[in-house]
């Protein structure tokens, strides 16, 4: 081939390159692995990972779920993961018709109008909410109610230092867990949005309606934040409470934990606010036959076309994830999805009533809860896990001192479908025995 | 010229394949649970009813598995993909993706590992990370890495905002307020200035010269400004050209006090044969699923690792996963390390797209020192092939020997109405992914090619017998052309009306009759 370029060596090729920029050494990477020894390699690098496996408790925006064979069946699909982004829709209606059934699922789940191809995870989908409510209000200053993943937070910090977005914080209600409702005096005319999330940080449900009708007096938008996307199926969903933005993070649905991604974002608004999504969105079309089909659409919103003036810098999303999302609400389907929702919720509330009942621990919060809840315990709580981890082979929650340096002696605790009642019990007879 | 009477049969099951909501029937289900072994409460003393949905899910589908099977299986046959063949589309790097890589993804104590489980039960994951952190420094020759950022436009965004910071910090706030123009070539992505508005920056645009390179003297005037902070530059350049003069440009911009951040998206001309950070680059963002071949998935997950020289490295995003102690073997520790105060911030919960790490660190060992480099010499000699065979055929607006890709126009053949997005249209006949179209921007009725190494000599030879065989049908019997493709299950649909009246979600008959 080279000769028939006219060229005589490899090197050649790269003449185009000063060569004083040329690497005139090998890389310092290593050598070549055979399969055997990779495998091997990483086998012994995830053998360092004690805590994937033992029984777990650990929530705290990423979840442990039942995630049926056939979703990792067919994601595996050739078609679908080796595909790219679908801008050649004659070649790409596969991965185009699951956007679309995608599209449809989020919004039923959220009780939305419409819903995007997919933002990064749900920390990155609630900055651009933030951003996005600052554009339709022309408002500035946003109001981060309650406990809000604290991850999520600083993500949100992060991209609107530049935004000239006054994003301001107001604590919880120490009592119940939830978001005050007392927002009347940073509540004004400059607001954009009011941020919720619901169930919060503490497993906590929030009352999403009554900050719904108060952003809405005040001209502002709602914004809701969901980390535990399993909690849609069975709580009041953020459309009916009135939310006008909802993001959610996805993993809960079909998505292993990974170590904290790839997940996919959920984005969702009321139809009026369409123009004003970020990322891509997928439409019906039809061809000079009448057959359907789907494509890319409003894509004048986008990068790609709008440069500086684009809705948000996004491209690549994570349309992978959403396939697996969508494969899984597909299987479970309807009934599945509740019945997930309500083990969830009477594990937990057995687990809570359990622990509580245990000399020196106390659930300090008192707001109804999904699976997710805040215990204290009679000493700091990071040792308490420690022991738990190490002489019991139990993750049993995160311990709240990561985020909240006044409270070392509270750890949150969460409890899923695959949390048998086996398990259960082993945690409460360890957290006994000290 | 007269229209082929080419009639489509859509007969076949699969072409039918309804939307999921059209299939769906009350009581069936694909799912089974381990009956509820804990004592039930009444559901409305966990959640007053207030709290709880009461539209049952409806409209939620009800399938069997072997349903869900069927329809997606079904659907996947419509998907061109790579294992399929050539995908040539330019600075997308769409190269073979490994199933050793899937395989090591899918490895238990890496997929079962919970993100916020405590340092020293995650060592072997931090591992991972430190490794692949190591390895990109050395390729790219920038020492600082973070892989937060989930996607190539995350870590744009993430590199502006470490110039960002860092020329707060050295011209204190006052002054740098003056700094806020970034320089980004006419023929950028367009992820750069959105990237950049993002990072609170007005966009300066920088003409490229008729050989299809940065305007040297258009830099300098810019610069000469005193405003600059930056330049957003792609190398090699989405014209497929490497940007011989980027000493001097680096040179320019350093003079004016800025910064120089480099699209990584064209990496793949470069890894194993020359580095950045010897260019005189003060940061740049990798793309895991270009280079590093980490699937793209119909759209992502992405990996868009940051990486930047000592001097930039206190404004990474936090945590940064940092080795504490060496030891023998698997012995050596690492921590999470949020103690940066500089730092821009998080830009990603958790770590980010673990999962593509852990492909991309397999890709790397699976390829070794050499493997690497011998990837660019093929990825790049492909496309000189293609460049030097269709030359006869098509436009090449630039004389300049391109790197992993190259463009062509429609020059030739719009003469007789075939345009650049009927050729790519017509391309699907033939069994081809098209091109990538229309960009860069600055060149009308762009066709930018890019083969990757993934594809052999045969199939090169099979593509340029396509390009070919449309230059001539685009003369003999444009027809044939211009209402391309023909051997898809649908026709080219109607963009426009969709965009016009968007139908963005499937909605029950009844409810959508009556909207």
């Amino acid at each position: 081939m080279l000769k028939q370029i006219g060229l005589n060596s490899v090197a050649e090729l790269f003449h185009s390159i000063p060569e004083e920029l040329r690497l005139q050494r090998q890389l310092e990477t290593p050598a070549a692995l055979s399969e055997i020894e990779l495998i091997a390699g990483f086998e012994r690098m995830a053998a360092r990972n004690s805590a994937a496996y033992r029984s777990s408790f650990l929530g705290a925006g990423v979840y442990s779920h039942y995630i049926p064979t056939i979703v990792d069946h067919l994601i595996s699909r050739s078609e679908f993961f080796t595909a790219y982004t679908p801008y050649q829709p004659e070649i790409s209606q596969g991965t185009l018709q699951v956007i679309f059934e995608f599209q449809t699922l989020v919004c039923q789940l959220t009780g939305m109008e419409v819903a995007n191809a997919s933002m990064y995870d749900g920390s990155t989908a609630l900055a651009e909410a933030v951003l996005m409510a600052e554009r339709v209000t022309n408002r500035s200053k946003v109001i981060a109610c309650g406990a809000i993943h604290p991850e999520y937070l600083e993500v949100v910090r992060t991209y609107v230092q530049h935004a000239g977005i006054d994003f301001e914080q107001l604590d919880f209600d120490s009592t119940t867990g939830q978001a005050s409702t007392s927002l009347a005096a940073i509540l004004d005319d400059k607001t954009a949005a009011i941020v919720v999330q619901s169930p919060n940080f503490f497993g906590c449900v929030e009352d999403v309606s009554a900050l719904a009708e108060k952003a809405h007096a005040a001209g502002a938008l709602l914004i809701v934040a969901v980390t535990e996307a399993a909690s849609l199926a069975l709580l009041k969903s953020p459309g009916a409470c009135g939310a006008d933005i909802v993001i959610a993070e996805g993993q809960s649905f079909g998505v292993p934990l990974s170590f904290g991604g790839p997940y996919v974002g959920l984005f969702a608004t009321r139809e009026k606010f369409a123009r004003q999504i970020p990322g891509r969105l997928v439409g019906q079309a039809y061809d000079k036959q009448g057959r359907r089909g789907f494509v890319l659409t409003l894509a004048t919103r986008e990068q790609h076309i709008k440069r500086e003036k684009a809705t948000s810098n996004i491209c690549t999303n994570e349309g992978l994830i959403a396939l697996a999302a969508t494969v899984y609400l597909e299987t479970m389907g309807r009934r599945g999805l509740q019945e997930v929702a309500e083990q969830c919720a009477q594990k937990a509330a057995y687990a809570a009533r359990r622990i509580a009942g245990i000399e020196g621990f106390s659930l300090p919060f008192s707001a109804p809860r999904f699976n997710e809840f805040v215990v204290r315990g009679p000493g700091p709580a990071r040792k308490l896990l420690d022991r738990l981890a190490k002489g019991n082979e139990i993750n049993g929650g995160l311990a709240l001192s990561r985020y909240f340096s006044d409270r070392p002696n509270d750890f949150l605790v969460c409890v899923t479908e695959l949390n048998s009642r086996t398990e259960i019990d082993a945690l409460i007879e360890a957290l006994t025995v000290g | 010229m007269s229209s082929p009477n080419i009639t489509k049969v859509t007969s076949h099951i699969s072409h039918n394949e309804s939307l999921i909501f059209e299939r769906s029937q009350p009581g069936r289900i694909g799912y089974r649970l381990p009956p509820l072994d804990v004592e039930a409460q009444p559901l409305a003393e966990i959640i007053p009813p207030e709290f709880q949905r009461d539209d049952d899910l409806e409209g939620v589908p009800e399938v069997s598995e072997v349903d869900v099977i069927r329809h997606f299986t079904r659907m996947s046959t419509w998907n061109y993909s790579i294992d399929l063949g050539m995908y040539p589309l330019g600075s997308c790097t769409m190269k073979y993706n490994s199933r050793l890589n899937e395989k090591v993804a899918r490895i238990a104590g890496f997929a079962n590992l919970h993100p916020l489980a405590n340092e020293e039960d995650a060592q072997g994951a931090l591992q991972v990370i430190y490794e692949l952190q190591q390895h990109l420094a050395e390729i790219t020759g920038l020492p600082g890495v973070s892989l937060q950022p989930a996607a190539g436009a995350h870590g744009e965004m993430t590199g502006v905002m470490i110039i960002r910071a860092f020329i707060d910090a050295r011209d204190g706030e006052g002054a740098s307020a003056n700094r806020r123009t970034m320089l980004i070539p006419d023929s950028a992505h367009g992820t750069n200035p959105a990237s950049a508005h993002l990072s609170g920056f007005s966009v300066k645009t920088i003409r490229s010269t008729a050989e299809g390179f940065t305007d040297l003297d258009h830099l300098r005037e810019l610069c000469g400004k005193g405003n600059v902070a930056g330049l957003m530059l792609t190398n090699p350049n989405t014209l497929g050209l490497f940007e011989k003069n980027i000493k001097e440009i680096c040179r320019i911009v350093h003079d004016a006090g800025g910064l120089v951040y480099m699209d990584g998206a064209n990496m793949n001309a470069l890894v194993g044969v020359a580095r950045p950070g010897d260019m005189g680059v003060d940061v740049i963002h990798l793309n895991l699923h270009k280079t590093f071949s980490t699937p793209h998935g119909g759209g992502g997950p992405g990996c868009g690792p940051c990486c930047c020289t000592k001097e930039l490295e206190p404004f990474l995003p936090v945590p940064r996963v940092v080795k504490v102690e060496s030891g023998t073997g698997d012995g050596s520790l690492f921590k999470l390390d949020s103690n940066h105060p500089q730092s821009i911030g998080r830009v990603k919960a958790f770590y980010g797209n673990y999962g593509m790490m852990l492909r991309a660190l397999a890709y790397i060992q699976t390829h070794g020192h050499d493997g690497l480099r011998e990837a660019t010499e093929a990825a790049v000699l492909n496309a000189r092939y293609i460049a030097h065979a269709l030359v006869s055929d098509y436009d090449k607006p630039f004389a300049a020997p391109p790197m992993h890709e190259v463009v062509f126009t429609d020059k030739r053949q719009s003469r007789k109405g075939a345009h650049t997005l009927d050729i790519a249209k017509r391309l699907i006949d033939y069994g081809f992914h098209p091109m990538t179209i229309y960009f860069p921007l600055i060149v009308s009725g762009a066709m930018l090619i890019e083969p990757t190494e993934s594809v052999g000599h045969q199939e090169l030879d099979q593509f340029i017998e396509a390009m070919r065989s449309i230059a001539r049908e685009a003369i003999e019997n444009p027809e044939l052309v211009l209402n391309a493709p023909h051997s898809t299950r649908i026709g080219r649909l109607d963009e426009a009306a969709a965009a016009r009246k968007p139908v963005l979600r499937w909605k029950p008959k009844a409810k959508a009759d009556a909207a």
